[in-house]
């Protein structure tokens, strides 16, 4: 551990890298929270491998035609777009709902193949996407991930209330006059803009598992929404900022390490439970 | 008022009506329309033909003085709730956001009162027996202090002192609150509330004492035993139990 707490005081990509899962670890801890109990792993699935369609167009425009925009924001615009169109979905068309979420995942993934195939140069930012480079997170990345952070949990700060009920029980909620299709969009919406921080962190393919496993751990210690939300960001706290410095030291890759960590959590907890836990 | 699920007819012709502080209970066989029926009510689902009117308004604008109690055992064991947070979100229509006040904490905790619950108000949702989930739901509806109350199946997967229980509650509401009960068990319900409305397709209603063989063959359809549920044979003989 010496020679990662000996970089951290030298090397500037080091602290970005730390600071980036810090403050990844509140908003995936909140939202992973609402994406557990509410068993929708699978739309932030269907969003998170939808990013890789905006990170090639935008990287695709920024290289080929110099336009003034980076992958990290095609990621955001096209994770906000795939929760735009799964409430609708949702709420608006008789389509199977898997269907179209299996459609989002796969076609968004080909529109990013694609653009990176037409992108001149070397093609290794593909590999960063899928499995994330905490490593490579830059000054200018680390605000845009603050900006999102203070939105969620803005959000969130206000409309707790009405989010739990909607999850817990959407009928009554409805019945109750809340606008149901609004918060669940704007659920979806946080949802996306939250899978497209962890992107950075852990890659589009390992990011369920990020809003999961400590949210799901989390839930296993508490029994209140709001108290699983602390857990999961302590958790999350422990995952990265002990994934990365574990990955650095031994030169592992920082994403994969991450999610290791994650699940040794989540086991350790079940086995925790089990042990000495009632149930 | 009619109600179809595209081509096929789920009500047909449609029409009573309820009056202040009466209790109702709405029976009939699976598949009759039960369940459709409580959710044109309630304004989740909107007539084809007719109207309904609720409190001299249309379903979604009577909504603040509507309480809803679904059946418990539809909900999430999993979901991490305190029985506070879930009786809480009686309250949560009532404001754009924001925490809540110290009205909604005081309308929770007396709602919470009524349904004789206020001591577990930390237990997790979770961790309660059915009959306690279900009084908690109740207090969930009481919160929103509604004047109309439905219920759907109050008495699924509960034992019968909680069944017992939760009809010596209704019994109590109704004093103030006029209540509707979904239910298939004929029973329970012609021992109880004032007049059913029997749903299979077509609607009849009646005042409960004239539920006989007859009205129950005209509903159900087919010959049906008639079990009495006010008499129980005991080892002395036969006793009628009052309840």
């Amino acid at each position: 551990m010496g020679q990662f707490l000996r970089d951290l005081q030298t090397y500037s990509f080091l602290q970005y890298a730390l600071i980036a899962g810090l403050l990844t670890s509140i908003s995936c801890g909140i939202i992973g929270s609402y994406v557990t109990v509410r068993r929708i792993t699978y739309i932030a699935g269907a969003i998170a491998h939808c990013t890789l369609g905006g990170m090639g167009a935008a990287r695709f425009l920024q290289k080929e035609y110099a336009f003034p925009v980076t992958p990290l924001q095609g990621a955001v615009a096209a994770a906000l777009l795939a929760a735009f169109l799964i409430a609708m979905v949702k709420h608006h068309s008789s389509q199977r709902e898997d269907t179209v979420l299996s459609a989002i995942w796969s076609i968004g993934m080909a529109v990013g193949i694609f653009f990176i195939s037409r992108t001149g140069g070397y093609n290794e930012d593909l590999m960063s996407y899928l499995f994330g480079d905490i490593l490579m997170v830059s000054q200018r990345d680390l605000l845009l991930i603050g900006i999102l952070d203070l939105i969620i949990v803005g959000v969130v700060l206000v409309f707790y209330n009405k989010l739990i009920s909607v999850c817990f029980d959407e009928e009554f909620a409805r019945i109750s006059g809340i606008r149901v299709e609004l918060f669940d969009l704007l659920l979806l919406l946080m949802i996306a803009l939250t899978v497209v921080l962890l992107v950075q962190v852990v890659g589009i393919v390992m990011v369920v598992a990020m809003l999961t496993l400590p949210a799901a751990g989390a839930g296993l210690l508490v029994t209140r929404l709001w108290h699983m939300m602390v857990t999961a960001i302590c958790l999350c706290l422990l995952c990265t900022t002990g994934g990365l410095a574990i990955s650095y030291q031994l030169d592992f890759p920082a994403g994969a390490t991450i999610i290791i960590m994650a699940g040794m959590v989540y086991f350790f907890i079940i086995a925790l439970k089990k042990k000495w836990g009632k149930a | 008022m009619s109600f179809s699920f595209g081509s096929l007819s789920v009500l047909e012709d449609v029409s009573f009506n309820i009056k202040e502080r009466e209790m109702i209970g709405v029976v009939g066989p699976n598949g009759g329309g039960k369940t459709t029926l409580l959710r044109l009510m309630l304004g989740l689902l909107k007539p084809d033909k007719g109207s309904i009117t609720v409190l001299g308004k249309s379903p979604e604008k009577s909504s603040h003085r509507i309480g809803y109690v679904p059946q418990q055992r539809l909900f999430d064991p999993l979901f991490p709730v305190s029985v506070l947070d879930v009786v809480m979100m009686g309250r949560v229509g009532k404001s754009w956001g924001g925490p809540f006040s110290k009205d909604d904490r005081e309308f929770a905790a007396q709602a919470l009162k009524d349904v004789d619950l206020y001591h577990k108000h930390q237990t997790a949702f979770a961790d309660l027996s059915g009959g306690q989930r279900q009084r908690t739901l109740i207090a969930r509806a009481l919160a929103s202090s509604a004047e109309l109350l439905f219920f759907d199946e109050p008495t699924a997967n509960v034992d019968s002192f909680a069944e017992q229980n939760i009809y010596n509650l209704l019994r109590k509401l109704n004093e103030k609150l006029t209540i509707i009960v979904v239910s298939h068990d004929v029973g329970f319900v012609s021992k109880y509330v004032g007049s059913v409305v029997c749903v299979n397709r077509m609607v009849h209603i009646h005042p409960t004492s004239e539920i006989d063989g007859k009205n129950i063959q005209e509903i159900y359809g087919t010959d049906l035993a008639m079990v009495r549920h006010d008499h129980r044979c005991s080892e002395k003989g036969h006793t009628w139990v009052n309840f």
